[in-house]
This record gives C-alpha cells, sequence and structure tokens, in this order.
C-alpha cells in the first residue's frame, strides 16, 4: 500500500523528476514543450510539498500544493497567451529564434 | 568723523554700480553727473577729513574703524575696516582730487565714443578700488585694491578692444603685474606666518607695527623684498617696466589717471606705509633705492628717441616713479609721497596736454608730424609748458622741491649714497632734455602736419581745459608744501607725516662724507651752518643740469633743427638701440614669452594630452572592452538564461546541504 513505501522514495522520485524538467526546459527548443516540462517541474515540487505534509502530520504542505497548483494554472493560461502572440510576430515558437533579450 | 571714512571709497562704488548696472539705458549728461558727482563727494569727505586733521594734535591725526567682519576662520580673523591717517588722507586727495578733474575732462574727452558708459564705469571701479587700497587697514584689503586696480588698469588699457594691439596690451599689462602681485602675497603670508609663529596672528596694520621688532632682520629683509617685488610690478620699475609704456593704447585720461597719477604710485604708498618694515630692513632699502635710480636713468634715456609723446611721457612716468623708490629707498619717505604728489599734478597735467594735442590734431601721436602748435592752441601749450618746467625741476615749481628732497635726501641720509645722488641729478637733467625735446618739436617751428589736420586744429571745449588749468596751478602751488627748510620754508608735508612716518632721518657721517660730516652731524640750528651749504650747492648743481638740459633741447630742436638728425646718423647703431628701447621687449619675448610657450607647450603635449587625456579617454575605454568581452553572456536566449538559474540553484543548495557536514 501506499503507507508501506518510505518517504524516501517519494523524495528520490520528485527529484528525478525535477531534474527531468529542469534538463528538457533547457535543452528542447519547442516552446510548448519547455512549458511542459516546466510543468512538470512544478508538480515534482508539489509531490514533494505532499510528502513532507505527510511525512510530518501537517496541513501546510497540502495548502503549499493548491497555490502551486493555481498558480500553474494561471502560468499556463498567460504562457499559451504569449506563445501566440510571438507566434504572430514571428511565425515560430522555436526558442533559439526568439532572442530579443539581446541588446 | 571716524564714522564717515568709509564714505570716501563708498560713493565710487555707488557710481559703479548705478552707471554699471544702468545697461546704456542712461543719458550721456546723466552718466557723467554720477561719475563725476561720485568723485566730488569722495574728495569733500577726504578734505573734510583733512581739515578735520589740521585741528588736531599731531597724535590724534588717526581714523580707524572696521565695519564688519569679513572673513573669520581660526586664528585668522579680517575685518572689512578702513583706516584714515595723514599719509592715506594725502593719497585720498590726489586720487579723489586729480581723479576728479580727469573725469571732467574724459567728459569731454571721450563724448563720442560709444563706449561712454562703460569707460566711466570702470574708472569710477578703478577709483574704488584705488581708495580701497589707500584706506584699508589691513594688508588683505590692501591687497584687494592693489589687485582691482591692476584689473581696471587691464580693462581700460583694453578699452577699445576691437584693436589688437590695445587689447594684447591690456593682456600683457595684467600678466606683467600678476608677476609682481605673486611677489606682494607671498610677503604677506611669510609676514602673516612668520608673526603668528611668534603669536601675533594679524594682518592690521596698526598690530603689526608694534610687533615688528619680533621679526629677525633677515626675516624682515626677505619680507620687504617681496613686497618690493609686488611694487616693481605695479610701478613699473626696472625689470617689470615693460607693461606701462604699452598701456599708452589706453584711451588718453586713463593713462593720465592710472599710469601716471595714482594707480602705479600704489607701490610706493606701499612702502611708505609699510615703513616700520622697511627701516629694520637697510638691505632691502638699497636695493630699492638702486633700482628706483637705475630705473629713473635708463627710462629717461629710452625718452629721448621715442617719437609718440604718449611713449615718452610713459617712460618719463616710469622715470619718475624711480625717483619716488629713490626717495622711499635712503628712508626719506616723507619726500617719496611728496614726489608722489606732485607727480601726480604734473604728470596728470602732461597727459592731459597730450590728450588735447591728440583732439586738435585728429589723433595723431608722432611729434614728427607735429610742430608750431604753440599758437593754434594756446591754452593746451601754456599748461604743458608749466608741466615742462615742473617735471624739469626749475625753480619756484613743485616738481622743483619735491624732486631736490628726494636728490638732497639721496645724498645725505643715512640709507644714500652719493652714487645714487648721482644717477639721480643725471637723470633730471635727462628728464629736462626729453620733456623740452617734446615740447619743441610740439609747439614750436613749422607745423608739419598734413593740410587736412592742420585745417582741423581747434583748441580743446572748455571742459578739457578747465581741468588743464586747474592741475597747472596746482602744478605750481602744490611744492609750496614741502618747502625746504633751507629756503625758509616748514617742510609741512613732512612734519604733516610725521606721526606715520617717523621723523625724518637727517644727516649723519657716511662713507664719503666723514670731512663734512662733523661739521653738521648735529641737525637743527647748526644744518643752517654745514649741511646747509651743502644742500644749496647740490640743489644748485641739479637746476643747472636740468637747465643745462633745456638749453641742449633748445639748442638741437629749435636753433638748429638739422643737428639731431646729423646726431643720429654718426650715433646710428647707438640710436637705434635706444629708439628700439633696448631690445628690453624683444629679449623678454625671446626668453620669457616665447621660453613659457614652450614650457606650455610641451606641458600641453604631456600632461594634458598624455596624462589627463590619456586617463579620461583609458578609463572609457577599458569599460568599452570589458564590456565588450562581458556582453558575450548576453546571449539573449531565455534558455540560457533559465541555465544560469538553475546552475546558480544548484550550487547555493550544494552550500547549503554540504555545509553541515563540513
Amino acid at each position: 500500500m501506499l503507507q508501506d513505501i518510505p518517504h524516501g522514495f517519494y523524495f528520490i522520485l520528485s527529484g528525478i523528476l525535477f531534474t527531468i524538467g529542469a534538463i528538457g526546459a533547457i535543452t528542447r527548443r519547442n516552446a510548448i514543450v519547455i512549458f511542459m516540462c516546466i510543468e512538470l517541474m512544478l508538480n515534482a515540487v508539489n509531490l514533494a510539498f505532499i510528502t513532507a505534509g505527510n511525512a510530518l502530520s501537517s496541513m501546510d504542505g497540502a495548502v503549499f500544493v493548491f497555490f502551486i497548483m493555481t498558480v500553474a494554472a494561471v502560468e499556463a493560461a498567460v504562457g499559451l497567451a504569449i506563445f501566440i502572440t510571438i507566434f504572430r510576430l514571428k511565425g515560430t515558437i522555436n526558442a533559439d529564434e526568439v532572442n530579443l533579450l539581446k541588446g | 568723523m571716524a564714522d564717515y571714512i568709509w564714505l570716501i571709497p563708498f560713493f565710487p562704488a555707488v557710481g559703479f554700480l548705478i552707471n554699471g548696472l544702468s545697461c546704456n539705458k542712461t543719458s550721456k549728461t546723466f552718466v557723467s553727473w554720477v561719475a563725476c558727482g561720485a568723485l566730488f563727494f569722495s574728495f569733500l569727505v577726504s578734505a573734510a577729513i583733512f581739515v578735520n586733521f589740521l585741528q588736531l594734535p599731531a597724535e590724534g591725526r588717526i581714523f580707524e574703524k572696521d565695519v564688519f567682519d569679513w572673513i573669520v576662520s581660526g586664528e585668522l580673523a579680517v575685518r572689512m575696516g578702513f583706516k584714515i591717517d595723514a599719509l592715506s588722507v594725502i593719497m585720498c586727495l590726489v586720487v579723489t582730487g586729480v581723479g576728479f578733474l580727469i573725469h571732467v575732462y574724459s567728459v569731454g574727452y571721450m563724448h563720442d565714443d560709444p563706449g561712454f558708459t562703460r569707460y566711466f564705469t570702470y574708472l569710477n571701479l578703478f577709483v574704488f578700488m584705488m581708495l580701497l587700497l589707500v584706506t584699508g587697514n589691513n594688508l588683505l584689503l590692501m591687497f584687494v585694491g592693489w589687485e582691482g586696480v591692476g584689473l581696471c588698469s587691464y580693462l581700460l588699457i583694453g578699452f577699445w578692444y576691437e584693436k589688437d594691439s590695445a587689447s594684447n596690451a591690456g593682456k600683457k599689462a595684467f600678466i606683467v603685474n600678476r608677476i609682481g602681485d605673486f611677489g606682494f602675497l607671498l610677503g604677506i603670508f611669510l609676514l602673516f606666518v612668520s608673526l603668528g609663529t611668534q603669536g601675533v596672528w594679524t594682518l592690521k596694520f596698526s598690530e603689526i607695527q608694534p610687533n615688528a621688532h619680533l621679526l629677525s632682520v633677515p626675516l624682515a629683509t626677505a619680507i620687504t623684498m617681496l613686497f618690493f617685488v609686488g611694487a616693481v610690478g605695479k610701478s613699473a620699475q626696472i625689470p617689470l617696466y615693460v607693461w606701462l609704456p604699452d598701456a599708452m593704447e589706453g584711451p588718453t585720461p586713463v593713462s593720465s589717471l592710472i599710469h601716471a597719477a595714482t594707480m602705479v604710485t600704489a607701490g610706493v604708498y606701499m612702502i611708505a606705509r609699510l615703513n616700520f618694515l622697511y627701516s629694520m630692513a637697510p638691505d632691502t632699502l638699497f636695493v630699492v633705492a638702486l633700482i628706483g635710480a637705475l630705473t629713473a636713468i635708463f627710462a629717461a634715456s629710452i625718452g629721448f628717441a621715442q617719437y609718440d609723446i604718449k611713449k615718452v611721457l610713459a617712460y618719463s612716468t616710469i622715470s619718475q616713479l624711480g625717483y619716488m623708490f629713490v626717495g622711499v629707498g635712503v628712508g626719506a619717505y616723507a619726500a617719496g609721497i611728496f614726489h608722489l604728489m606732485t607727480h601726480a599734478f604734473f604728470k596728470g597735467l602732461l597727459f592731459l596736454g597730450a590728450g588735447s594735442v591728440m583732439h586738435a590734431m585728429s589723433g595723431e601721436l608722432d611729434m614728427r608730424n607735429m610742430g608750431g602748435l604753440r599758437k593754434k592752441i594756446p591754452i593746451t601749450y601754456w599748461t604743458f609748458f608749466i608741466a615742462c618746467l615742473a617735471i624739469a625741476g626749475i625753480p619756484g615749481l613743485s616738481g622743483f622741491f619735491s624732486k631736490d628732497e628726494i636728490l638732497w635726501k639721496a645724498f645725505s641720509s643715512p640709507h644714500g649714497h652719493p652714487g645714487i645722488w648721482l644717477l639721480g641729478t643725471v637723470a633730471a637733467g635727462m628728464t629736462a632734455f626729453y620733456m623740452f625735446r617734446l615740447l619743441f618739436r610740439t609747439f614750436f617751428g613749422e607745423c608739419r602736419a598734413s593740410d587736412e589736420v592742420k585745417h582741423h586744429i581747434h583748441e580743446s571745449p572748455k571742459i578739457m581745459t578747465v581741468p588743464l588749468i586747474i592741475l597747472a596751478a596746482l602744478s605750481i602751488a602744490g611744492g609750496y608744501l614741502g618747502v625746504p627748510h633751507i629756503l625758509g620754508g616748514g617742510n609741512r608735508i613732512e612734519r604733516f607725516l610725521e606721526p606715520v612716518l617717523g621723523p625724518p632721518q637727517h644727516a649723519v657721517a657716511t662713507r664719503d662724507m666723514s670731512i663734512t660730516a662733523s661739521a653738521w652731524a648735529s641737525v637743527g640750528a647748526e644744518e643752517a651752518a654745514g649741511g646747509g651749504s651743502l644742500e644749496l650747492i647740490l640743489m644748485a648743481t641739479s637746476v643747472l643740469i636740468g637747465l643745462f638740459g633745456i638749453y641742449l633741447a633748445y639748442l638741437f630742436y629749435v636753433k638748429n633743427p638739422e643737428l639731431p638728425k646729423r646726431f643720429t646718423e654718426r650715433f646710428r647703431s647707438l640710436y637705434r638701440v635706444v629708439n628700439h628701447k633696448y631690445y628690453v621687449d624683444e629679449f623678454y619675448e625671446a626668453i620669457f614669452v616665447r621660453g613659457l610657450l614652450k614650457v606650455g607647450g610641451g606641458l600641453m603635449r604631456v600632461v594634458d594630452d598624455g596624462m589627463i587625456e590619456g586617463s579620461v579617454n583609458g578609463t572609457g575605454s577599458l569599460m568599452k572592452r570589458m564590456g565588450g568581452i562581458i556582453r558575450l553572456i548576453e546571449t539573449g536566449y531565455v534558455q540560457a538564461y533559465a541555465f544560469g538559474i538553475i546552475v546558480g540553484a544548484i550550487f547555493v543548495a550544494g552550500y547549503l546541504i554540504m555545509k553541515p557536514i563540513m
């Protein structure tokens, strides 16, 4: 059962998911994929919070998770809007071709 | 009375402000009334103080008042304070009196000049500064006036600044004066510090004098020499006299007021004011007298070969200033001041006369193109003639009394020397010669002007001739203030100045006169016997030399006009050297001006271009290059930044994790 799995495994899983997300966010070029990787990272963090809350018998972890999920939803909305705008502007959402920040 | 002394410099300052701030909006009549009125009121106050002085006992003839604190900083406390004593009241009377006459004259002379208002503004500022110089009760205030008159001199020499020669002459005067001022400033510092280390931090004359004995003789010599450097610059003595002849580029009344009657005498006044210091330093006194005597004879010799009448008068001024320095240099401060006063009268008159001649001759200055003006402009001629007699030292006129007083003191004073007397006497003869050369060439003989100029010759208007007449009267009468004892006079000016300048230093045995010395070692009653006859002999000598000079000039320029030509042909090379003023200007130009320009150019290249500009530009280009390297990091790719953030986060996390372990 779930209760039988030690907390450490949850943390390790969370770390693996976060690393995958981070590497993906850095290396992938498609903005949508990057976005998905960021979601992965957020959820890895959610997992860590939940686990920690469970381990400490506290509701704080769950409260954090709710907040993060809300932020993630908002981020998804805003982020997709930005992508659409960039696509209209540049005709692509390839991150390599969007370097307007360069001075 | 003491409450009113600040009014003396106050009036010209007000005149300066009114005319200066009126922005040429006021009429010429208004401007001239303001300017002349300011001087007139100043003169009235000075005269009132003078009259008041005469009613007071000799010891009471001093008014001093601090008006407000000017600079207070630690031990140094300088107050804006004015002081009037016998010395400064005479200076005030001369400055405001002669200044007033010259202002009035200027109203006529400058009438058609577009810079009329500017001219009177400067002139009032000048008088204000000069009065500050003579009435200030501390050295710093004196220095302010000292610099102020230098500034006004610059402004007025370069008055017609459209002319290159005028603006260059202004610059020259200012720079040469600065050299002297530098010495003066160093003198103030040295005096202040050396008295201060003895516990007396002061710049006030009245506090320096009782403490002067704290100074050692070498220190006093150093201080007085530094002050004398200032006087050499301001009063145009060797080697800094070169600016004065060039100063003739200014309007003629300016030459008269600044470069003959008042400003250039500031050096003499300063030495007389600090007489207690100078008396402590016999070496300095000797240098002062020697420089004075050499300047007197040197400048007079240049006057022989100049054709520009203002230039002749300029060299004459230098030469006469030399006399004043002989006077103060032999410890006869009163005689120096006396000559200062009479010189202000007759030299002011000579310059105004020259201005009147220029006025008549449509601006002509070269005496070769003049002649025969005697009949055409009689008032100018007669007043000019009186001034020439006065400066030549003809008995009965003011120059005679003051010049002979100086020469006699040069011979007899303990600081004097017969050699200095000899130089002075020869210079007196030369003075008579070149002045009458000027007079004869200008007013006698055939008129050599072009017909057009000749047609225009006319006497100046009343506003110009009346000051001439008053100055001529003063040139005659001024001398009777100082008739020496030997001629039955009381030498009133010397006695009047006694509280300030100390008792006259009478003849005591000096080196070469030990034989006669015993006869007149003690002064007073016996003076009439031994020293008296010697004084008369010396007096007669200088008068005879003066008359001889006049006769020579008569011979050369009236009786036998061909003589000078033959003379110059005979001594062609000598003549050329003198005509070129001994090439001193060229020498200074080659050594100092070019040298300084070279040094300045070198410094500009090495220090300015190399070091300063290099370091400024270097800082800029260093930043640019560093930026060029660092900006490679900024790729503009969001992922690159995210990578940076993650790496950073890993480092921070790693640190936090490893910290408890390590």
